[in-house]
């Protein structure tokens, strides 16, 4: 028995080496690589960076020598903030995100929870038909979904909603639909929508129906019963979607490149922008270290109602 | 549920299965046309996906993200079962939580960050040996991904699974490695399987990675869709779309029969053993089998 | 239940002996110091409520966990250093294991899959057929175990588990799955079995008419503890503590001093005789154990009992009308309650008291038992 035990210890440490030494290779090391060229100077070489470790002739180990450029542009916007005519572009950006991720979101819950509600509680056998009509276009292309919308809303007089318009008489002149925040609103919220429904579905799913009947049976309106019983029941289920369209709709980069005009900023844009075009990786990365320690309370929060949601779910 | 609740109801799915819907159904009709606008139907023919089969680029674009989909997922398959196993099984030891962490991370990091931090990963200069941006990064990358992806759905069925069911195994003589192959493994298939599939999705479907990720030989289709994009509409891209988006059905449309005939059997079976609990399968489960909810639910 | 009638040798009786056995999970000791002999062909059952160690131990059997100290020797054969797929021994798991991705005769195939040197295919059709027909379930070779009910189940669980005529059958809970009706039936069914196939058995339960219906010997087991072993009878009459009396069948326990052979209880209106075996320390404390069967009960105006009996007058504060029987809760001038079981054919010429009667309750001094821990 000592044999066998020792057996599957050794087993466990072999099966474990393979994802430890993958995610630390391919996670952490690279995340530690970003705090540390958030820490370099910019310069035109390849890559283009140089690093803060710096080996002084005669030294046997490296001097480090951190460059807080970046870091000390990101405050100085922070200090600057109310100053008129001040260069506020990174903060700028992350508000413009910050509210677009936020709006998102709660168009999302506006819209998914009374949608996931009425799924959950039609006929179980059409429940299955409709959730896999939900998860279709998820697993079709993100690319060409955002691209759909581009015809939608083009703001000549060919696009799909303003030839509608222009029709009906509604409009004499095309409206300008596309390239603002409101086009990019609607992109995000049609993307985001299904991460929504999914998580409030799982929950609502299980809710017990005798709840709600016993609620009504003690004298509860049904609206009451809705608001003391079925929302705060399904209060891990709205965490849950909540947190899983707002923390990946906050670094989100297509849906503002593809819909948004030059003037919609985003800060996953900004991070794109610094990284591709501006070869500002010290910068992009500085920026990159602040969306982690930013996103760090949702994605918290989405870890411990994530979790007993799923759990709740086995029950 | 009054009738007027009911209508309601009923009312507030159309709306918004018209929303999730519409845009698609307008991509797929234009496809059709035979002029070079994408928001008209200037008569009908198949010209654009005539094209779209001469257009060598997309071809292979398409081909890469096959191969890349293809290899990643069954890259994530093993490091992400793997993973899933220690999680599952090792209880808690010096990093445990760090390990944790880590292997679902990704799963919640934006993919800017984590295409940027690998990118800083693969023109490192001590790294070189990685072979720098390319086809094989954008392969690791996926991988990375979906090996979050993986190990949620394989993590969630292995604590579902009856551990007796390998502990008879071992009772009846099995020897534990091969307890692994010949109980465990499947038992555990269908997660596998759907984590496969998820894989591959995420891996075809992915831009941001692959972008960061590309040199100039390795444009992904998602890539190329991308540039296009850019570049001024035109109706080819419905027609890939069009193409796409039949593909997904299909596969959807076939899973989903699999799923609930073998559904329907097992309920017929069931009701025809009355009185029993077949043992440690929720109902969650059997309307769900891999668990589509489940991963989304609780990264 | 010792069978000795079909082979000629005689069963050794400490075919499986275990000597101090003892395992602890992280500061609770799970099994302390527990030992053991059980005769070969003997039917044991180790009874006690759930987190007492019972299962514990017969995973140790099973090799499924190891004895931090202490040894278990099977047929003359140390089994510590025998993993659990090397030993003569299968269980039967409470959740039945069945593999859901094998059919029954595959299920039942595969412990003879596993046999070096290999058996050869016809033999190993051979025996699933011969223990299909054993648990008459031939009918159902081809299905899944999700296809059966768990009758069915159970019948395939156990047939498994004897294809490799392992010399020890572990039954871990048999028949806590099932309903309370197939239940009963089975577990005749369940010893008729073993008791033909003749193998060793030690059952694990929680259910003490389970242990008693099935096993010819019982251990109690309480904390870890291996408290009582004996024959049902032995279990429910002679209790040897406090754990078992209460755990074993409902009983009425009294508290006191002994003191000059009578039991001085402030629960009950006079000194308590007690059984002229009794011997306990003059002065200790002790406890009285009356079964409520022993227990008689007649209207207080009736004529008194005997000497020699222990009596007390009381009002019925409950009645739980059982059928067969009657339960009476007998509540004294002092308010300790007295539980009576009363056969209902006793009330032949009179009515049964009923709630508020003035009622006595008397009990012959042999009927008791005096228990010390």
């Amino acid at each position: 028995m000592k044999r066998a035990r020792c057996f599957l210890l050794r087993g466990h440490f072999w099966v474990g080496l393979l994802p430890w030494a993958w995610m630390l290779l391919f996670f952490a090391l690279p995340f530690a690589l970003i705090l540390k060229v958030s820490l370099s100077t910019p310069e035109l070489a390849v890559p283009p960076y140089v690093s803060p470790f710096v080996l002084e002739p005669g030294a046997a180990l490296p001097h480090f020598r951190p460059d807080l450029a970046s870091y000390r542009r990101l405050h100085d916007e922070l200090r600057a903030l109310g100053l008129a005519g001040a260069d506020l572009q990174y903060l700028a950006a992350w508000g413009g995100s910050l509210l677009l991720a936020a709006l998102t979101t709660l168009l999302c819950l506006v819209i998914g929870y009374p949608f996931a509600y009425h799924i959950a509680r039609s006929r179980e056998a059409a429940r299955n038909t409709l959730l896999m009509l939900v998860m279709l276009p998820f697993w079709t292309s993100f690319l060409l979904r955002v691209y759909a919308w581009m015809s939608l809303l083009d703001s000549s007089e060919l696009g799909l909603i303003n030839r509608l318009l222009l029709a009906a008489g509604l409009v004499d002149a095309p409206l300008q639909l596309l390239y603002n925040r409101g086009a990019v609103l609607v992109g995000m919220v049609y993307s985001y929508l299904p991460f929504m429904v999914l998580p409030l579905y799982a929950n609502l799913v299980k809710l017990d129906q005798r709840l709600l009947e016993a609620a009504a049976d003690l004298g509860a309106q049904p609206w009451m019963t809705f608001l003391r019983v079925t929302l705060p029941l399904s209060r891990r289920g709205i965490v849950a979607g909540a947190m899983l369209v707002f923390i990946p709709a906050v670094g989100e980069f297509v849906i503002p490149d593809l819909l948004g005009g030059g003037d919609v900023l985003m800060i996953g844009r900004k991070i794109w922008d610094d990284f591709g075009p501006n070869q500002d990786w010290p910068m992009a990365a500085a920026v990159a270290v602040t969306m982690v320690l930013v996103l760090i309370v949702p994605i918290a929060l989405l870890h411990r109602h994530g979790r007993a949601n799923g759990n709740g779910a086995q029950r | 549920m009054s009738a007027r609740a009911r209508a309601g109801a009923t009312a507030w799915l159309v709306v918004v299965y018209a929303f999730l819907y519409l845009p698609i159904l307008c991509l797929v009709v234009f496809s059709f046309t035979a002029g070079e606008i994408t928001t008209e139907l200037d008569g009908l023919s198949l010209r654009w996906y005539a094209e779209l089969l001469r257009d060598e680029e997309l071809i292979a674009a398409v081909l890469l993200s096959l191969r890349v989909g293809a290899f990643a997922a069954s890259a994530a398959v093993i490091v992400g079962s793997a993973a899933a196993f220690v999680l599952a099984r090792c209880g808690r030891y010096p990093g445990s939580a760090a390990f944790a962490g880590m292997t679902t991370a990704p799963m919640v990091m934006p993919e800017v960050v984590i295409g940027l931090s690998l990118v800083l990963l693969f023109t490192h200069p001590v790294f070189a040996f990685l072979g720098g941006r390319g086809v094989a990064a954008i392969w690791a990358a996926h991988t990375t991904l979906c090996t979050a992806y993986v190990t949620v759905l394989v993590q969630s069925r292995l604590r579902e699974m009856d551990r007796a069911l390998e502990e008879a195994a071992l009772d009846l003589g099995c020897a534990p490695l091969k307890v692994f192959f010949v109980i465990t493994v499947p038992v555990i298939a269908p997660a596998l399987v759907a984590g496969w599939l998820l894989a591959f999705t995420l891996s075809m479907d992915d831009f941001v990675l692959a972008a960061m990720l590309s040199d100039p030989g390795s444009t992904t289709l998602p890539v190329l869709v991308f540039a296009r994009l850019h570049h001024g509409l035109k109706p080819e891209i419905n027609a890939l779309a069009t193409v796409i988006v039949a593909v997904v059905s299909l596969a959807v449309v076939i899973a989903n029969r699999l799923m609930l005939s073998a559904q329907k059997k097992r309920m017929a079976a069931a009701r025809h053993a009355a009185g029993i609990s077949p043992a440690g399968r929720s109902a969650v489960t059997l309307r769900d089998p891999d668990n589509r909810s489940e991963w989304i639910a609780h990264p | 239940m010792v069978q000795d009638s079909d082979s000629g040798s005689r069963p050794r009786r400490d075919y499986l002996r275990i000597e101090g056995v003892t395992r602890r999970f992280d500061d609770t000791l799970a099994v302390d110091g527990v030992s053991l002999a059980i005769a070969e062909r003997e039917i044991f059952a180790l009874l006690g409520s759930s987190g007492c160690g019972k299962t514990t131990l017969l995973r140790m059997l099973a090799g499924l966990e190891a004895p931090d100290a202490g040894r278990i020797v099977l047929d003359g054969e140390d089994l510590a250093a025998v993993p659990a797929y090397r030993r003569p021994t299968n269980m039967m798991f409470q959740s039945y294991a069945l593999f859901p991705h094998l059919t029954v005769e595959q299920n039942v195939a595969f412990g003879l899959w596993q046999e070096r040197p290999r058996l050869a295919r016809a033999e190993v059709a051979a025996r699933v057929a011969a223990m299909l027909e054993l648990v008459q379930m031939q009918r159902y070779a081809r299905r899944k175990p999700h296809e059966l009910s768990g009758g069915q189940q159970q019948r395939v669980a156990l047939a498994r588990s004897l294809a490799k005529e392992p010399k020890l059958l572990l039954l871990d809970e048999p028949l806590a799955a099932l309903d309370k009706k197939i239940r009963q039936r089975t577990q005749l069914e369940l010893v008729n079995l073993i008791e033909r196939v003749g193998v060793t058995c030690i059952l694990v339960t929680h259910d003490q008419e389970e242990a008693m219906t099935m096993a010819g010997r019982i251990g109690v087991m309480n904390e870890g503890r291996l408290l009582q072993v004996g024959t049902p009878g032995e279990i429910y009459e002679t209790p040897n503590c406090r754990f078992t009396a209460e755990f074993v069948g409902e009983t009425n326990l009294f508290r006191g001093r002994v003191d000059g052979g009578a039991l001085h209880c402030e629960d009950f209106p006079a000194p308590i005789l007690l059984p002229a075996d009794a011997d306990p320390d003059d002065g200790g404390e002790a406890w009285l154990s009356v079964r409520p069967e022993r227990v008689a009960l007649s209207r207080a105006g009736a004529a008194p009992a005997g000497a020699g009996c222990n009596a007390a007058v009381g009002e019925v504060a409950e009645i739980a009308y059982l059928g067969s029987h009657s339960v009476y809760h007998v509540r004294l001038a002092n308010g300790r309650i007295v539980i009576a079981s009363v056969a209902s054919a006793q009330w032949r010429d009179a009515a049964p008291p009923t709630w508020g009667d003035a009622v006595r309750v008397a009990w012959f001094a042999p009927d008791g038992v005096v228990l010390t821990r």
